[in-house]
């Protein structure tokens, strides 16, 4: 019981620091920069849920836009039908009260159906051992968008924007974004820092020997799967409220590349490495912004050489702690004593 | 019955140009385990050294393009194709060979991803014409509309099929990537040079897939940095669905894949063109996950 009532206690404290922060960064900084902040927040979701599957379980996903996509779309679509069809209700509530209610219902759905996507995708896939899951993700990524542009009611090629002149309701914020993000880091970790995180870990070291040691992995494998599409999910309806409207294209085979390339600088298997991962790779998107046909020649070549040179990325599979630091650091200054041991 | 013969013909002809494509997927995956996932770029690559060639042959839109030219922008293409793919191999998946299963396969991606861009900023992203470099004649048999071109593709195709069976299985480099291919440490203590048998694994592959990138530009008259993508896609679908590994399979699959593809765009709609083969992929690994023609084979720890 103290335990919960500690979980609960942070979670309180969380969401009062993201209340107050919110606004006092609004009000000082310039609104592009609140931008690339709200855009680290929503990368740092996809990030550490596509890190689930990649990272923890070794299963290579390359179709997180999909879900992403799925996600977005069901989250709008979800968001304007309870405005359009509860709009009394909703203007007898107080307004930021509204607003937030109709945005969590929206991600709700939308994670559910980014969830439903992945087990569609994942269980003829996984069931498989092999690299069947990528081959399978990277067609669906294709398909989906081919699925969403012949959508007519949902805007087809043209985008979705609810059928309103000023566009999709611009409901996420700072405060919503990291609350998401703190939800779905808790998440995340208190599954991998678990009984199912670490036969997850045992199926990316040695699948064979996993299945020998009692472990259902096809289940565990699907199982990791959906929650990673469903926190892609979660990021695309956030995407989907910061934008006016969303098309098809929003959601392209580079998007679900960048998120690979988050958690590979970031560091596989770690959580933190892929929130890290997510920042780096946002800011330096920015910063390469006026760059951009070599960006595109750079970042692929970025990412053969990390393989080749450390394919553990910045962290490996490290967690940021304090601990981690100091062991860092200690390492860093203790290992050259033979100098020092002279009289 | 004159439109399914008609189908037949188109089916036919895409078919052989996704077969040709996916034998490159399913011999590098056969030797080395990968999916090599820059190989869509080496066919986009191979259909621009075609382009270039034709161009620097002084080819001429409206004068007929001599057959010896066409043969060596075939060949000009399939050797660049061979170069790029043998290049690959050398500075990209050899360092990261023996890591991890992940990181040859992201490898592969960040390869991929470079060369379409690479072929963006070369070629820009618009689509080009193909030059015709074969005169088109139209036959009518029957009341079905049969071009000279399509037969030349369908020809082309299974002439280089029947040409890699006979490397494959009547050279002694041949008999090397076989034994490579069932186990790698074994054929290296029998005296195969395993590593010359994955180059020649890689420009075997690469010329296939340039000839099917000169076959495609010839049938759908443009080429962009980006058709790789999809025609990779399906190709790969192909080989999957023939078993992985398997070269009779993946012609097969090639076939089949060309054959429904065709067939839905005819009988049902077009848009669900793309769609079916990603039906397929799903069917297959849901109930023959071997494959067509591939066996299960027993893992033993």
């Amino acid at each position: 019981m103290p335990a919960l009532a500690k979980r609960v206690g942070i979670a309180v404290l969380i969401i009062g620091v993201l209340a107050g922060v919110g606004p006092l960064l609004e009000s000082v900084l310039t609104e592009y920069a609140m931008r690339i902040i709200i855009l680290c927040g929503i990368s740092i979701i996809l990030a550490v849920g596509l890190n689930l599957i990649n990272g923890t379980t070794g299963q290579f996903s390359i179709g997180h836009a999909g879900f992403m996509a799925v996600g977005a779309y069901g989250t709008a679509y979800t968001v304007i039908m309870l405005e359009d069809h509860a709009g009394a209700f909703l203007s007898s509530l107080p307004e930021e009260v509204a607003h937030g209610g109709v945005l969590i219902a929206g991600l709700s759905v939308g994670a559910l159906v980014a969830g439903v996507a992945g087990l569609l995708v994942g269980a003829p896939s996984l069931r498989l051992r092999g690299d069947y899951l990528a081959i399978v993700t990277l067609g669906f990524g294709e398909i989906i968008r081919l699925v969403f542009n012949n959508a007519s009611a949902l805007g087809g090629p043209t985008g979705y924007d609810g059928g309103r002149p000023a566009g999709l309701p611009a409901y996420t914020n700072f405060f919503w974004v990291y609350a998401c993000a703190a939800a779905v880091i808790a998440v995340v970790a208190s599954l991998t820092f678990s009984r199912f995180g670490r036969a997850l870990s045992a199926i990316r070291e040695d699948e064979l020997a996993a299945e020998a040691m009692g472990i259902p992995t096809t289940r565990l494998k699907v199982t990791a799967f959906i929650i990673s599409a469903m926190t892609a999910g979660v990021a695309g309806g956030l995407f989907a409220h910061l934008q006016s409207s969303i098309r098809p294209d929003d959601f392209k085979f580079d998007k679900s590349i960048d998120v690979i390339v988050m958690i590979i600088v970031g560091g596989l298997g770690s959580i933190s490495g892929a929130a890290l991962g997510a920042v780096v790779v946002v800011v330096a998107l920015e910063l390469l912004r006026d760059a951009q046909e070599y960006r595109l020649i750079l970042y692929p070549l970025l990412l053969i050489l990390l393989m080749i040179l450390r394919p553990k990325g910045i962290l490996g599979r490290h967690e940021l702690s304090i601990s981690y630091l100091r062991n860092l650091f200690s390492k860093k200054t203790a290992t050259p004593p033979t100098t020092t041991e002279a009289p | 019955m004159q439109v399914f013969f008609q189908h037949l013909v188109y089916g036919l002809s895409s078919g052989s140009v996704y077969a040709l494509i996916a034998l490159g997927y399913t011999m590098v995956y056969g030797v080395l385990g990968l999916i090599n996932f820059a190989h869509s770029e080496v066919f986009m690559m191979g259909a621009y050294a075609g382009l270039y060639c034709a161009l620097g042959l002084g080819y001429q839109p409206d004068t007929p393009f001599p057959l010896v030219n066409a043969l060596v922008v075939l060949l000009f293409a399939m050797m660049a194709a061979a170069a790029l793919g043998v290049t690959i191999e050398r500075l990209a998946y050899r360092p990261v060979r023996h890591a991890p299963r992940l990181t040859p396969l992201i490898t592969a991606i960040g390869v991929s991803l470079l060369l379409q861009n690479l072929g963006i900023l070369f070629f820009s992203a618009t689509p080009k014409p193909f030059p015709r470099i074969v005169a088109e004649t139209v036959f009518h048999v029957g009341g079905v509309v049969v071009t000279n071109v399509k037969l030349v593709i369908f020809g082309v195709s299974i002439a280089l099929m029947l040409g890699l069976q006979w490397f494959v299985f009547r050279t002694w480099t041949g008999k090397a990537m076989r034994a490579t291919s069932v186990n790698p440490a074994a054929a290296r203590l029998m005296g195969v040079n395993v590593n010359r048998v994955i180059g020649s694994t890689f420009a075997l592959g690469s010329a296939l897939a340039a000839a099917g990138g000169i076959l495609f530009g010839l049938d759908q008259t443009t080429v962009s940095p980006q058709m790789g993508v999809m025609i990779g896609l399906k190709a790969f679908v192909a080989a999957v669905l023939g078993g992985i590994g398997n070269i009779p399979g993946a012609v097969i699959g090639g076939i089949v894949i060309g054959l429904a593809e065709e067939f839905t765009s005819g009988y049902l709609s077009s848009e669900y063109r793309d769609a079916i083969t990603f039906v397929i992929l799903i069917a297959v690994l849901l109930f023959r996950p071997q494959g067509l023609l591939g066996v299960v084979r027993q893992e033993k720890v």
